[in-house]
């Protein structure tokens, strides 16, 4: 009896398993797509835009504000006719393991150009396969100095095809501690309250406590914390408040820095607190007291208040989608759409050729381009793949941001 | 021909028969994996699953040994891994110019993730098996955020001038040309993808090779003993803390290997991985596959692994039908009323055939 | 001076945990099995106190009210459908089994609600009680007391009334309970409807104090919570509470003197090192087998 219902599951499981290699490979796989393409002639003509991110888990709010702001890209350009899209979202909750396999999926659908992952860590395991296969990827929101480059201690060996929107770590610790030798008003006492396990974090901290070496910043305080104790900040709060901490560095992103806000208010605590662009967004958490933000400065390269008419459009068409604001990762995934709609035009890449050939036609032409988007103006790439545009410094104000020198 | 029967019966017998299948399974299924690969007929996403599922089928197992033959519950698997894990990586990172090899160089980082696992294994041990039942359970869940922290802040690595290390904050300089190969919260970066399917069904292979061995002798049978009846078991003069101390280092060590597998498939690879939801995610394997039970362990970890991939239509509902797949089987296996009505099924199903 | 403030803090996080390790005790205690879903229990509450109180603006005390009504049903709901059928199973089924409904709820609530961050509004004024140089914000006295209070309710309810009497002979002896005529299933239900009510009121608690609402919420609470319990000697109420204070202690002074990055392992060893010396916990009993 035992023997039998042995035979039998092991049976069971190797037609499963043989069924589901099988039928993975088949085209099957394109139905699952969030395709936002319209009629199925349109889909024809389409590139194949593969993504992944974390639409569940604890980081699933980066990845859906990813998803969300890619679909209306895609949708805003496949209406002005020439370039189509069609877009194919994958959940990798944040992991690079479900990233690897994120990666097999879009790959077996047939994927063309691509927005690598949201986040930073998936982004490190995969940016090598995008690398050996040759396929060209853009990454909104990764970060990490590692998504480029393949040995992160020297600093060598860039893919040369995977590209990033956003600023890297170290250089938003770079421009921070500009920021902070220059207007010396803003504090002269520098505390830091970084996340311990997270490379976003610890990577702008790093490179913020090295130039503030050089550049002669005072640093009185440093705190971390970690994903597993970051509701309760008071410990970190009063030793940065005993050291005489008047102005705290939160390169952190703007949900636990809501609550770091919400508890140094109640210690009647209020040094200037400064962020990066992870802080963008803290204005649209349902529910948050905007005056506890009063004061607060950022480093980013986007704000939902800009009165432009490209953000304008983008915010009003977010918000009706979803019904929230959108934050950074959304900006910087509009406009990685942007781009690849820009460069894909420029080089004169038909959705007929292979991923590899597309790939090999839009390095030279990212490299050379300039590139208008709503996360900044005149943006250009260099050949490792790091973009280079400027953060501007803002202030909110009366509940609303306002740029500052 | 006689004794051939004899030792195709001695296979297929009463106690054997478990070993023989799981065997016959594993390689089976490799044996068709791989005429699918080089039929051309296996899809990227299938090929991506093949080394973890070899590795988490290993540390299943491991655990199982643990859960099911000892009787501990174990909720630290995933620390033993990540032990196991960074220690293959620095291990083949630092014998990357010695030994080109690479099948050489992931065999020896595996056996060195499994050794210092089992040195782990033994240490939390010692004092750990005192305990009993949930209080051992806190202790490996505690165990596994133990490591899990300390890997976070460790930094580590190599240049011409030898090995430099620091703990929480990082002073690693390193000289040009140097490597780091753990970074702290960024974990290690730039691993060479070294690991292979084929490495992965031998480790699978080995371990069935070593629990069953396990099993079968005179320690295995103390072990199920102490589990049965802790104090029947002394009373016949068999140490406890010993016998349980040997499972707890095994299930650790193969742990350990799984580990070194795993961080040698990817290019990157953070402690913050193995987390209690690891350690968790393995002991769903486990006790789906059935306690005790290593061949239901490998194919409910092979279908596990594959399901969530298959529910990939589902998009943003997949997880919670997964959960709800948790929820039925476990449901379904223990109801009564079907198992009895499943039983005779498949008695009446004998019957005919007996008449026949 | 900053030790007694720190002390305080400590206090604060520590009745949380405590208030959290109670429910999984209490389940632990009759029905036998570790509920990892109570830590998203907690977090149903959270979203439901959040709804009542930011789109219906309904006064505290009836949001709570609304909180506990709603995660006791959910709880009751839940072991009905998911762990009575299991009564009969090995306990790692049922475990199983609630790690499948952690998943589920966590799932469900971020397609319900969506994955972005609520901020929970404030409820409780944000002053504070000086005592010497020394002070105390009301939420954190607030917090305490409450804990206090759930406590001896609890202690009083297990040990004067009938319904508690039952429950300790089913913690006892299952067999012999329902031998004398108790009838063990409807007390398992009763102790699910209290532990769950008991974490809508931490999820007010929590969240008044921690103001972030996010599906994933309860997690980590959930894992101190249990760790706190185990602290104190799983089963046992007054346990419970100390293990939970003692745990809040711990992790804040271990972040204040020792260092920030490390205070996750500081506890977790100051764990293992208290079962090592205490194997039952701080105030577990030490049930002698028989053969």
């Amino acid at each position: 009896m035992n023997y039998r219902r042995l035979l039998k599951g092991g049976l069971a499981a190797v037609t499963a398993l043989a069924m589901a290699a099988c039928s993975s490979g088949s085209p099957s796989g394109s139905s699952d797509s969030s395709s936002a393409s319209g009629s199925s002639d349109a889909a024809a003509a389409a590139f194949k835009l593969g993504a992944s991110g974390p639409t569940t888990g604890g980081a699933a709010v980066y990845g859906n504000a990813v998803k969300n702001a890619a679909e209306i890209a895609v949708e805003e350009i496949n209406a002005k006719g020439g370039i189509q899209f069609e877009l194919n979202f994958q959940d990798d909750a944040h992991d690079p393991e479900k990233a690897d396999t994120a990666y097999g999926v879009l790959k077996d659908w047939g994927m063309q150009v691509s927005m690598l992952t949201v986040t930073s860590a998936p982004g490190q395991a995969v940016a090598p396969r995008y690398d050996e296969d040759n396929i060209l990827a853009v990454t909104p929101s990764g970060s990490s100095l590692a998504v480029i480059y393949a040995d992160t201690t020297n600093m060598t060996g860039a893919y040369g095809n995977v590209f990033q929107m956003c600023f890297t770590d170290p250089n938003q610790g770079t421009a921070s501690a500009d920021y902070l030798a220059a207007h010396k008003d803003l504090g002269d006492k520098i505390g830091i309250l970084y996340k311990n396990d997270d490379n976003y974090s610890t990577g702008i901290y790093e490179k913020f406590v090295e130039e503030a070496a050089v550049k002669g910043l005072d640093i009185v305080y440093e705190g971390s914390f970690t994903s597993d104790s970051e509701t309760d900040f008071t410990v970190q709060l009063s030793q940065a408040q005993e050291a005489g901490v008047n102005l705290l560095f939160l390169p952190i992103y703007y949900d636990p820095a809501s609550l770091i806000l919400t508890q140094a208010n109640s210690m009647d605590y209020a040094p200037t607190f400064f962020g990066c662009d992870g802080m963008d967004g803290i204005l649209s958490l349902e529910g948050f007291n905007a005056e506890l933000a009063e004061g607060l400065y950022m480093l980013t390269p986007f704000s939902a208040d800009a009165t432009d008419e490209k953000t304008v459009n983008f915010v009003k068409k977010y918000q009706d989608k979803t019904g929230e604001t959108p934050n950074q990762f959304a900006a910087d995934a509009y406009d990685v759409v942007y781009a690849l709609a820009q460069a894909l035009e420029e080089a004169g890449a038909t959705p007929d050729m292979s991923a590899s050939d597309i790939c090999d036609l839009l390095v030279p032409v990212f490299t050379s381009m300039t590139f208008d988007g709503i996360t900044g103006e005149g943006m250009t790439w260099a050949e490792t793949g790091e973009v280079s545009k400027s953060p501007t410094a803002v202030i909110i104000e009366n509940g609303v941001y306002v740029g500052v020198e | 021909m006689k004794k051939n029967a004899n030792v195709f019966s001695k296979l297929f017998d009463e106690k054997h028969r478990g070993r023989t299948v799981s065997f016959l399974i594993v390689i089976c299924v490799y044996v068709l994996i791989e005429l699918l690969q080089a039929a051309g007929s296996l899809s990227s996403l299938f090929k991506s699953l093949l080394v973890p599922a070899c590795c988490y089928i290993v540390a299943a197992l491991g655990l199982n040994m643990n859960v099911g033959i000892s009787g501990e519950l174990n909720l630290g698997q995933a620390g033993f891994m990540s032990v196991g894990a960074f220690t293959g990586i620095c291990v083949s990172g630092l014998l990357a110019e010695t030994i080109p090899n690479t099948v050489i160089r992931l065999i020896i980082a595996i056996i060195a993730g499994a050794i210092i696992a089992a040195v782990m294994g033994w240490l939390i041990g010692v004092p750990v098996l005192k305990l009993q039942g949930d209080y051992l359970a806190i202790v490996t869940l505690a165990f596994g955020q133990i490591i899990k922290s300390l890997i976070t802040n460790l930094y580590f690595g190599f240049d011409e001038n030898g090995l430099h290390m620091s703990f929480v904050n990082n002073n690693v300089k390193l000289a040009p040309g140097g490597k780091m190969l753990i970074n702290g919260p960024i974990g290690a970066t730039g691993t060479p993808r070294i690991a292979t399917f084929t490495i992965g069904v031998c480790l699978v292979l080995a371990s069935l090779v070593i629990i069953y061995n396990l099993i079968y002798s005179k320690s295995g049978r103390a072990i199920m003993s102490c589990r049965d009846n802790r104090i029947a078991a002394e009373s016949i003069g068999i140490k406890v803390a010993d016998i349980k101390m040997l499972a707890f280092i095994v299930s650790a060590s193969l742990a350990g290997a799984a580990g070194a597998l795993y961080g040698m498939n990817y290019s990157t690879l953070a402690a913050n991985k193995f987390d209690f939801n690891t350690s968790i995610l393995i002991l769903v394997y486990v006790v789906l596959g059935g306690l005790g039970n290593m061949t239901g362990t490998i194919i409910s970890t092979a279908v596990l692994l594959v399901l969530p991939e298959m529910l990939r239509g589902l998009q943003d509902y997949r997880m919670l039908i997964y959960a709800m797949v948790l929820i039925v089987i476990m449901l379904v296996s223990n109801n009564e009323a079907l198992k009895t009505r499943f039983g005779k099924l498949t008695e009446g199903f004998r019957k005919k055939k007996g008449a026949q | 001076m900053a030790f007694f403030s720190y002390l305080v803090n400590g206090l604060g996080l520590g009745s949380v945990y405590a208030i959290i390790a109670l429910g999984y005790t209490m389940v632990y205690g009759i029905a036998k099995m570790l509920n990892f879903a109570h830590g998203d229990i907690i977090m149903i509450g959270a979203y439901v106190s959040y709804f009542l109180l930011s789109y219906f603006h309904l006064p505290l005390a009836v949001s709570v009210l609304g909180a506990v009504a709603c995660c006791t049903v959910l709880g009751v709901t839940i072991e009905r459908l998911a762990y009575k059928p299991l009564r009969q199973a090995s306990s790692l089924s049922v475990l199983i089994t609630a790690i499948g409904v952690s998943y589920f709820l966590q799932n469900g609530a971020q397609l319900l609600w969506s994955s972005s961050t609520k901020v929970f509004p404030s409820v409780i004024s944000n002053g504070a009680l000086k005592l010497g140089g020394v002070s105390v914000s009301y939420l954190t006295l607030i917090t305490i007391l409450t804990c206090i209070l759930v406590m001896t309710c609890l202690t009083l309810f297990i040990n004067k009334t009938k319904t508690g009497k039952a429950m300790r002979a089913c913690s006892e002896d299952k067999g012999a309970a329902a031998l004398m005529g108790i009838n063990v299933n409807h007390i398992i239900s009763i102790t699910f409807a209290i532990g769950s009510g008991l974490a809508a009121i931490a999820a007010v608690l929590l969240c008044a104090t921690y103001p972030s609402v996010y599906p994933t919420l309860g997690s980590m609470p959930g894992i101190k919570a249990f760790t706190a319990a185990v602290f104190g000697g799983i089963g046992s109420i007054p346990g419970a509470f100390l293990g939970g204070l003692v745990l809040g202690i711990i992790e804040v002074l271990a972040k204040a003197y020792i260092s920030t990055q490390l205070s996750d392992a500081i506890v977790f060893a100051v764990l293992i090192i208290v079962l090592l010396i205490k194997p039952t916990g701080l105030l577990g009993h030490k049930i002698s087998e028989k053969v």
